[in-house]
């Protein structure tokens, strides 16, 4: 098992039909049992036509309808991604990722509360991890998104970030030192998101499959100090923890726009120190995460 | 992106938020023009620039005749204005806004900013307005009240209410104070803002709502569908570097140490400078060189960190994904040859096509010191510059 999609996982690629979208629809079809698994793309101007074999639907719905697909990639450009998300949504899918950097934040806030709403109401709800992120991958299986897939291994250790290339840097590590990964999972780096540290946590911890978890934060927000709140009170796994920002200076937005010290809660030194108060083994050196993970098996 | 007052104060008046008259002005004749046409009998003058805490700094002052005007506007127009935002070397003032005077009876405080954890808008406010609201959450929490607004239903006149009554606004004023909390919120979210604040907002003696502050801060990622918004960025009030970095769409941060790094991927980056912390030395800079790291953007990026004159060496640290460890370490080469590198280099690659990337370094000819880790690459750069 994994966590959210495995090697049976039907894929509507949202912006297929874009530069980004082509480049990595090709690169995660290359992938395990990516021809399988990506089986529809959405650009109601090309509805009927294919691109690498993948048939082109008109819309989600349909997509979803003809293919049975039940999760979406979306790569749509900035301007138009939250109106893709809300498509997925509206089409009850079971996981939508969006990969799509610099959506504005009140786009964001706009369609979360809609989600929100709709689940309120009784309806389906959709997952939505991103935006502004790597994707996910379960090694051997499935890679949905934009991290390169030959430094994964099938394992048994869960990785979750909101930054991408320290979610590669974590994996890496590990494989290196002999771990695979049940799963790798990019929460992104944009203040408003889907699925965050905390849910992905309880989602490794309920998977058979995973042992043990590194946890990656950063500077900015809430989160981290929620999910180790949740992890003191129920992680059976072993977690490493990190954060980066111990040097970002307060009141400067570092690349992410998620990454902005706002207060005196969410430095990195404050956040280190409730994971470590909740039980996580954390570093402040992160070229040893996968070597502290391997002690604590 | 940051604008000034009077530019606030402009967009809180288009959406009817009740602001002083004021004139904004570059020059001490038109400062003493201004007050001419503003006319009465007290002015405030009001230096302009991207940072809070100015009326401690001496960038605030009160003016009755037409002669305190002009002096004011002279002793502030130009003056190096240090406060607690602006760093020791403070900030150059070049901007003054000319305003009439109020009659204050209380401050107050109001702010419009998005709240992470329940994922909608917060309205703060507080009877304690004047002082930096960061003190006033610290010392008497109670004293600030919130409410969270879905954007989907906006503030709803009993939460606007709430706050009214909440930081005890006169009967006489509800109202009013309502209808400005309305017209904060509706200018936050048609602005796209990530803060609209207001401190203070005052009522006068006749009971009118005022806001006699106005600081703002946009969504960089909305900044397209608002061109009345961009013009009013005032480069003056921004990092050089920084401008000349989001050129060539680098994501470029200033900091005080001397180690220049140049990382791809903004959370690699920050572990990067956390790491080279980690082994004594201080980063010169946060530099996210994005995932499309062409030879010309990491030619540029070494330029940009080598224009600080208190970087004594240079850490490249890429995971190679997509983007490829042969082109970077091709992109290295070619700008380290450009700008006559002077300064010891680390590089340390890894990902994809690592071992051609490290054969390219190699064959360079160029005194690259190559690191398998981020820890290793840390430590030989701390050593390489001691």
């Amino acid at each position: 098992m994994s966590i959210l999609i495995n090697k049976d996982t039907k894929v509507i690629t949202q912006g297929i039909t874009g530069k980004t979208g082509q480049f990595h629809t090709e690169k995660c079809q290359e992938y395990a049992n990516g021809k399988e698994c990506f089986v529809a793309g959405v650009n109601p101007k090309k509805a009927g036509e294919k691109i690498f074999d993948i048939p082109i639907y008109a819309s989600v719905k349909e997509a979803a309808g003809e293919t049975g697909a039940t999760v979406s990639v979306i790569y749509v450009p900035p301007a138009g991604a939250a109106a893709a998300i809300w498509e997925a949504v509206e089409a009850d899918l079971d996981l939508a990722i969006c990969i799509t950097e610099g959506i504005p934040v009140r786009d964001m806030l706009e369609v979360r509360n809609k989600m929100k709403a709709k689940e309120a109401a009784g309806g389906k709800k959709t997952l939505l991890l991103g935006p502004n992120c790597p994707g996910l991958i379960t090694p051997d299986e499935i890679k949905i998104g934009i991290m390169p897939g030959h430094i994964h291994r099938k394992g048994r250790i869960g990785v979750v970030s909101r930054s991408g290339t320290l979610t590669y840097e974590a994996v890496a590590q590990l494989t290196e030192i002999g771990l695979g990964q049940s799963s790798a999972v990019g929460i992104g780096g944009d203040p408003i998101n889907g699925l965050k540290h905390i849910d992905v946590m309880q989602m490794f911890n309920d998977d058979p499959d995973t042992d043990a978890v590194i946890m990656i934060g950063e500077i900015g927000g809430p989160d981290e100090a929620e999910a180790a709140q949740w992890c003191k009170a129920n992680m059976k796994k072993p977690i490493v923890g990190f954060i980066a920002g111990v040097t970002a200076p307060a009141g400067k937005r570092m690349g992410h726009a998620g990454a902005l010290i706002s207060g005196g809660a969410d430095t990195a030194d404050a956040k280190l120190a409730i994971m470590e108060e909740c039980g996580f083994k954390v570093t402040r050196n992160p070229s040893e995460m996968a070597k502290l993970l391997k002690a604590m098996l | 992106m940051k604008i000034h007052e009077y530019q606030g104060k402009q967009i809180l008046k288009k959406f009817g938020v009740t602001v002083p008259r004021g004139i904004h002005c570059t020059t001490v004749d038109d400062a003493v023009k201004a007050a001419e046409t503003l006319g009465g009998k007290v002015w405030v003058v009001k230096a302009q620039i991207h940072a809070g805490g100015r009326g401690k700094g001496g960038g605030v002052k009160v003016a009755k005749s037409l002669d305190e005007v002009r002096q004011y506007a002279d002793q502030i127009l130009g003056m190096q204005l240090i406060t607690h935002q602006t760093g020791p070397e403070g900030q150059k003032v070049r901007n003054l806004l000319i305003e009439e005077g109020a009659d204050i009876k209380h401050e107050y405080y109001v702010a419009a900013l998005t709240d992470r954890a329940t994922q909608k808008v917060a309205i703060m406010a507080s009877s304690e307005g004047g002082m930096d609201i960061e003190e006033v959450a610290h010392s008497t929490p109670e004293k600030i009240i919130k409410v969270f607004v879905d954007p989907l239903t906006g503030l709803t006149d009993e939460q606007a209410l709430t706050l009214a009554k909440g930081i005890g606004i006169p009967e006489g004023s509800v109202a009013q104070a309502v209808d400005t909390f309305k017209k904060l919120y509706t200018t936050y979210m048609e602005t796209d803002a990530s803060l609209a604040e207001i401190n203070p907002l005052i009522h006068e003696g006749d009971g009118t709502i005022k806001a006699l502050d106005a600081k703002f801060n946009f969504d960089s990622n909305a900044l397209y569908r608002h061109p009345e918004i961009v013009e009013m960025r005032d480069l003056d009030e921004e990092d050089a570097d920084e401008i000349e970095a989001s050129k060539f769409d680098l994501a470029y941060i200033s900091l005080d140490g001397n180690i220049g790094c140049l990382v791809n991927g903004a959370g690699l980056a920050m572990a990067t400078m956390d790491t080279i912390k980690l082994f004594g030395a201080e980063p010169a800079n946060f530099l996210d060189v994005g995932g499309g790291a062409t030879t010309e953007k990491v030619t540029e990026a070494f330029k940009i960190m080598l224009k600080n004159p208190k970087v004594k060496g240079i850490l490249v640290n890429i995971f190679g994904g997509i983007m490829r460890c042969d082109t970077i370490a091709t992109g290295v080469v070619t700008a380290a040859k450009e700008v006559h590198l002077s300064v010891p280099l680390v590089v340390r690659m890894k990902g994809t096509n690592e071992e051609i990337g490290k054969q390219i370094l190699r064959d360079s000819g160029l005194p690259i010191i190559a690191a398998d880790t981020m820890a290793e690459a840390a430590q030989k750069i701390v050593d390489a510059v001691k």
